[in-house]
C-alpha cells in the first residue's frame, strides 16, 4: 500500500491524521488528492447504508463514504463542520467523510506496530498498522478495505 | 511506454490500421470495376508498407503473409493477373487476415497457421508458383536495405514517422567514418566555407557571430565578409540578411564536425564547405532546397569560391559552364581512395534527405492530430463542466435581478452562445466516419456469405457520415448481429433467386446519414422480405403470442425482435442461436437508439436503426421524488399524465394498475422502488410517466412533480462508484447538484410494484 520508494528514501511516511467518531485515524498522505468542505450528496438507490452518495467534484461524480458508519463507530452529529479527505486508491476515487483533520505527521516506519489481532472488533480489518505520537494512539486506515468493493455493488 | 521501442510498434500498428483502411478502400475500388493502375499501387503499397514495417519489428508471420500477398498484387500490377472477381474475392479475403495477423502481431497472440494455410494456398493457385523463390530474395532485399541503410528516407514516403527515427541515425554512423576516411585519406587540412544567411535564420533567432565563434574555436580561421548585396541604406529593409561570409578554416577536424557547427541553421542558409585543398575539391551542398529556391544564390562551385572570394555572385553568373565540374569532381575524388559502395552511399542520404524536406514541407499531406481518447474525453468533461457552470452563472444573475440588457446580461448571453460552439466543436472531435465500422462489416459479409454459399454483395452509403467514436465501438455487435441475419436468413439462396427472375447475387446495402439531430442507419437486403404467415406460426409455436391474437402486419414484423425468436428452419452456425434480434434491439436501445422494421414481400427487408449524435449529452425530463431530483430519458417516456379516481385500480394487496385507453399498466412508485421513501399509496392527482419498455410492456412511473425538460451532460457512475440498479447514470444541475439518470427499463425490470402504505413498516433500504 505504502509507496515502497519512498520507505528506502527516507524510511518515514507522512500521513494525514483525522478524527472519525470519536477515535484517531490516519491514511498515507500520498494517496490524498484533496480536502473539502462538506456538501449535500445525492444519495444512491440501493447503496449500503454508509455510502452518503454522491457529490459533484469539479464535473466528476464522486462517492462520498461515512468513514464512522464504515468502521461501526458512532456515526458523529452530521454537521457543516464535517470534512470530506478525498483519496484516491488505484484510479478510484472517493471521499471519506470524517468529523476534522488534524495534523501532517511523518512516522518512520519502525515505529509502526501490526495491530493486536482482535476478531471482535470490526474496525480491526480497516486498520493496517498502529503507531503512537505524543502519546495518543494513531490508527493507520486499510484504504483498500474501506473502498466498497466493486462486485458487491454491482449485485 | 517509457520504452521508445514500443511507442514506435504502438505507432506503427497505428499506422497498420490506416494502411488496412486503404488497403480496403483499394480492393473496393477494383471491385467496382476500377482497374486503375493507381489503385492497384494503393493496395500494392499498403501490404507492402506493413510488411515493410512488420518486417523491422521481426514480426516473421506478418512479414511471410504480406509478402505473399504483395507479390501477387505485384503480379497484377504488372498486368500478369488479371483482377477478376474471383482474384479480388481472394484479395479481400487477403486482407482479413492480414487484419488479422497485424492484431495477432499487436496482441502477441499468435494466429494459428490453419488462418494463414489455405489462403496462402489459394493465393499460390492463383499466381501459380512459378518463381516464387526468386521473387521472394528479390523482395526481400529492398526491405532490409532500406532498414539497414537509409532506412529512414527509403521506408519514409509509406510510414511517415515509424520505423524513420532509428534507422536514420544508423545511416548517419555509417556515413560518417567513411566521409571522415575520406577526408583523411585525401590528407586535407581544413575548407573554406561559403555562409550566406537567409533572413529567416536572423527571424528564427541565430546570431552568425556565434557560429563564426564556434569556427573559430576548431582552428585557424580567416574571414571575409561579402557586402555586395548590402542596398544603400534608404533601400535597407532591416528584417533582410544581406551579408555573407567566406570563411577559410585550417583545422584538422573532418567536415562533418565543420558541419555540425552549423546544425542549427540548417536550411536557414546556403551553406557550402568544401576542403581547402587546391586538387580535390568537394562541393557537398547542406542545402539544395534553399539553393534551388533561391536562384541569385545557387550554389557556388568551389573553385569560384576561392578565386573569387569576396564578389562571388557575378562570377557565378558568368561562369555557368563550371556547374558540373564539381560533380564530375567529387565522383572521382572519393573512388580512388575508398570502395566503390561507400561512394555511392555517401552522396545518397543528404540528397534524400534535401528533397525529402522539399517534398513535404511545402504540402503537407494531411494536418491531422493523433489525440489519446482519454483527453478528448477529458476536454468533453471539461466542456460538460463549463456548460453546467454557465447555467449556475444565468441563474445567479437572473435571480440577482439585473435588468435584461445590464452589461452582465449580454454578456453572460454572449457566453452562452461561445459555450454552446464549443460544446459542439469538442462534440465534433470525437465524431468519426463510420466508414470503419462499414469496412468491418464489409468483412462479415464476405464470411457470412461464403459460410452459407450464398453470393452477397454489400453495398455502403454515406460512409463519410460522422458518428460519435463510442456509439460506433457499440454498434459493431449489432450490426455484425443484423448484417448476419440479412446474409442468412434475409436472402434467399442463389437458386431460389434466379427461380424469382433476380440476380444470382444477393445485395445487402448499409447507409448511413444524418437526419433531424439523429442519425439513420439502414441495413436492407433485397430478399425475399418476412414471411409473416410463417413468423406467426413459429411465434405461437414457441408460446409468444396466444392463438387467435390479432396482429397487424407491423406486429408481425416487430415479433423478430422478442426474446427467444428465430424463424430459420434449420438453425445455420451463423445466427439462430436464439438469441437474436432482441438482443439487437436491447442494445440498440441501451444507445439511446430506435430500431424498426419494414419488410415488403418478395423485394427485402430493411431495418433502421435511429441514434442519437452523441453519447454524452441527453435530452431528459427533471423530475423531484421526495427530496431528490431524477432525471428520466425522454425517449423511454411515451405520454405523461394525471391520474383520477377512474384510472386507477387496485390490484392484490400491495399493487396498483392504471388503465389507460383500455390496457393496464402497472403503477410504480419511483419514490418506493429507489427506496427513498415508503410507497405513498395515495396516487389520486399524483403525476405518472407512462414509460414504453424494449418489449412493448409499459409501465407507470409515480413522481411528485415535473420540473423541466433538458438536455443534460451524462457522467458515468460505472467509473466512481460502480453500477446501481435503475440507474443509467448521473448528471450535475444548474445548481451544481448531482442528479441519477434513471434507466428505466432496468427498474421497471427490478420492480417491486409495491404501492400500498401497510407495506410502509418494511424497511425497502437494502
Amino acid at each position: 500500500m505504502t509507496d515502497t520508494e519512498k520507505q528506502t528514501d527516507t524510511s518515514s511516511i507522512e500521513l494525514l491524521s483525522f478524527r472519525v467518531g470519536g477515535q484517531d485515524y490516519s491514511v498515507d498522505i500520498m494517496s490524498v488528492r484533496e480536502i473539502r468542505g462538506s456538501a449535500k450528496a445525492t444519495s444512491l438507490p440501493h447503496a449500503p447504508s454508509f455510502v452518503k452518495g454522491v457529490i459533484n467534484l469539479r464535473g466528476t461524480v464522486l462517492p462520498i463514504l461515512d468513514l464512522a458508519a464504515r468502521l461501526g463507530l458512532m456515526a458523529g452529529e452530521e454537521s457543516e463542520r464535517n470534512v470530506i479527505i478525498v483519496v484516491d486508491l488505484g484510479g478510484r476515487t472517493a471521499g471519506l467523510m470524517v468529523d476534522a483533520v488534524s495534523d501532517i505527521l511523518a512516522i518512520p516506519t519502525d515505529e509502526m506496530q501490526t495491530p493486536p489481532d482482535l476478531a471482535a472488533d470490526d474496525a480491526r480489518t480497516f486498520v493496517s498498522a498502529l503507531t503512537i505520537v505524543n502519546g495518543k494512539m494513531i490508527r493507520i486506515l486499510d484504504l483498500n478495505a474501506v473502498m466498497p468493493p466493486q462486485d458487491e455493488e454491482a449485485a | 511506454m517509457s520504452d521508445p521501442m514500443a511507442e514506435i510498434r504502438a505507432s506503427f500498428f497505428i499506422e497498420c490500421e490506416e494502411l488496412l483502411e486503404s488497403l480496403q478502400d483499394g480492393l473496393t475500388l477494383m471491385e467496382d470495376g476500377n482497374s486503375e493502375s493507381e489503385t492497384i499501387n494503393i493496395v500494392f503499397r499498403a501490404v507492402h508498407s506493413i510488411k515493410g514495417g512488420a518486417g523491422a519489428f521481426g514480426l516473421d508471420d506478418l512479414v511471410h503473409f504480406a509478402h505473399r500477398f504483395e507479390t501477387a498484387m505485384d503480379e497484377v500490377r504488372t498486368g500478369r493477373l488479371a483482377p477478376d472477381a474471383d482474384a479480388i474475392r481472394l484479395f479481400f479475403t487477403c486482407g482479413d487476415v492480414l487484419a488479422d495477423l497485424v492484431r495477432a502481431a499487436r496482441d502477441d497472440t499468435p494466429l494459428p497457421e490453419s488462418k494463414t494455410e489455405p489462403v496462402l494456398a489459394q493465393l499460390d493457385a492463383l499466381v501459380g508458383a512459378q518463381d516464387e523463390p526468386e521473387e521472394e530474395d528479390f523482395d526481400f532485399t529492398p526491405a532490409t536495405l532500406s532498414l539497414d541503410l537509409a532506412g529512414g528516407d527509403l521506408a519514409m514516403p509509406n510510414l511517415p514517422d515509424i520505423p524513420g527515427l532509428p534507422p536514420l541515425d544508423l545511416s548517419q554512423d555509417d556515413a560518417d567514418p567513411t566521409l571522415s576516411k575520406t577526408d583523411a585519406a585525401s590528407g586535407l587540412k581544413g575548407f573554406t566555407i561559403l555562409f550566406k544567411p537567409d533572413a529567416s535564420l536572423y527571424a528564427s533567432g541565430n546570431e552568425p557571430l556565434y557560429l563564426l565563434r564556434a569556427l573559430r574555436d576548431m582552428g585557424d580561421i580567416e574571414v571575409s565578409c561579402n557586402t555586395d548585396k548590402l542596398p544603400n541604406i534608404a533601400e535597407l529593409d532591416p528584417e533582410l540578411g544581406h551579408l555573407e561570409w567566406t570563411i577559410k578554416i585550417a583545422t584538422d577536424e573532418p567536415m562533418e564536425a565543420v558541419r555540425e557547427v552549423f546544425e542549427f541553421v540548417d536550411g536557414l542558409c546556403v551553406l557550402e564547405i568544401s576542403p581547402n585543398s587546391g586538387g580535390s575539391n568537394e562541393s557537398l551542398d547542406g542545402e539544395f532546397e534553399t539553393a534551388s529556391a533561391l536562384p541569385t544564390c545557387a550554389p557556388l562551385t568551389t573553385a569560384d569560391a576561392l578565386e573569387k572570394e569576396v564578389k562571388p555572385l557575378p562570377a557565378e553568373t558568368a561562369l555557368p559552364d563550371i556547374m558540373p565540374a564539381p560533380s564530375n569532381v567529387e565522383k572521382q575524388d572519393p573512388s580512388e581512395v575508398s570502395p566503390e559502395p561507400v561512394e555511392q552511399q555517401k552522396p545518397t542520404p543528404p540528397t534524400d534527405k534535401a528533397t525529402e524536406t522539399t517534398k513535404t514541407a511545402p504540402t503537407q499531406p494531411r494536418a491531422t492530430v493523433r489525440v489519446d481518447l482519454e483527453r478528448v474525453d477529458r476536454l468533453v468533461n471539461l466542456v460538460g463542466e463549463l456548460v453546467i457552470n454557465q447555467a449556475m452563472l444565468s441563474q445567479s444573475v437572473t435571480e440577482a435581478g439585473l435588468p435584461p440588457n445590464s452589461p452582465v446580461s449580454t454578456g453572460l448571453e454572449e457566453f452562452l452562445q461561445l459555450t454552446r460552439d464549443i460544446q459542439e466543436s469538442v462534440m465534433m472531435i470525437r465524431a468519426q466516419p463510420i466508414k470503419s465500422l462499414f469496412q468491418r462489416m464489409g468483412r462479415i459479409v464476405r464470411e457470412s456469405s461464403a459460410s452459407v454459399k450464398k453470393e452477397v454483395k454489400l453495398h455502403t452509403i454515406g460512409e463519410n457520415t460522422e458518428v460519435d467514436k463510442t456509439v460506433i465501438e457499440r454498434l459493431a455487435d449489432p450490426l455484425t448481429h443484423m448484417i448476419r441475419n440479412a446474409v442468412d436468413h434475409g436472402l434467399e439462396s442463389p437458386e431460389k433467386r434466379e427461380a424469382a427472375g433476380k440476380p444470382r447475387e444477393g445485395r445487402v446495402t448499409m447507409s448511413a446519414q444524418h437526419r433531424s439531430g439523429r442519425i439513420l442507419i439502414e441495413v436492407a437486403d433485397d430478399g425475399a422480405g418476412i414471411n409473416r404467415k410463417r413468423v406467426r406460426e413459429i411465434a405461437i409455436e414457441k408460446n409468444l403470442i396466444p392463438e387467435d391474437m390479432l396482429l397487424s402486419d407491423n406486429d408481425i414484423d416487430n415479433l423478430l425482435f422478442m426474446p427467444g425468436f428465430s424463424t430459420a428452419s434449420e438453425i445455420s452456425n451463423l445466427s439462430g442461436r436464439g438469441v437474436g434480434m432482441d438482443v439487437v434491439k436491447s442494445s440498440i436501445q441501451s444507445l439511446g437508439g430506435r430500431i424498426t422494421i419494414s419488410s415488403v414481400e418478395g423485394k427485402g427487408t430493411t431495418f433502421s436503426i435511429s441514434l442519437p449524435l452523441t453519447l454524452a449529452v441527453l435530452d431528459g425530463m427533471v423530475v423531484k421524488v421526495g427530496d431528490e431530483t431524477l432525471v428520466v430519458p425522454l425517449n423511454a417516456i411515451l405520454e405523461t399524465l394525471t391520474l383520477t379516481d377512474d384510472d386507477l385500480k387496485s390490484l392484490g394487496p400491495d399493487t396498483h394498475v392504471v388503465q389507460i385507453r383500455g390496457g393496464f399498466v402497472p403503477l410504480l412508485d419511483l419514490g418506493a422502488e429507489l427506496g427513498y421513501r415508503p410507497p405513498q399509496g395515495k396516487y389520486v392527482g399524483g403525476t405518472v410517466l407512462l414509460i414504453g419498455q424494449e418489449d412493448g410492456n409499459r409501465a407507470a412511473l409515480a413522481v411528485d412533480t415535473i420540473e423541466d425538460q433538458r438536455q443534460v451532460v451524462i457522467k458515468g457512475l460505472e467509473g466512481s462508484y460502480g453500477r446501481v440498479p435503475g440507474i443509467a447514470a448521473a448528471t450535475i444541475l444548474g445548481d451544481g447538484q448531482i442528479a441519477l439518470i434513471l434507466d428505466p427499463s432496468d427498474l421497471v425490470s427490478q420492480a417491486s410494484g409495491k404501492t400500498k402504505q401497510r407495506n410502509a413498516s418494511v424497511p425497502l433500504v437494502g
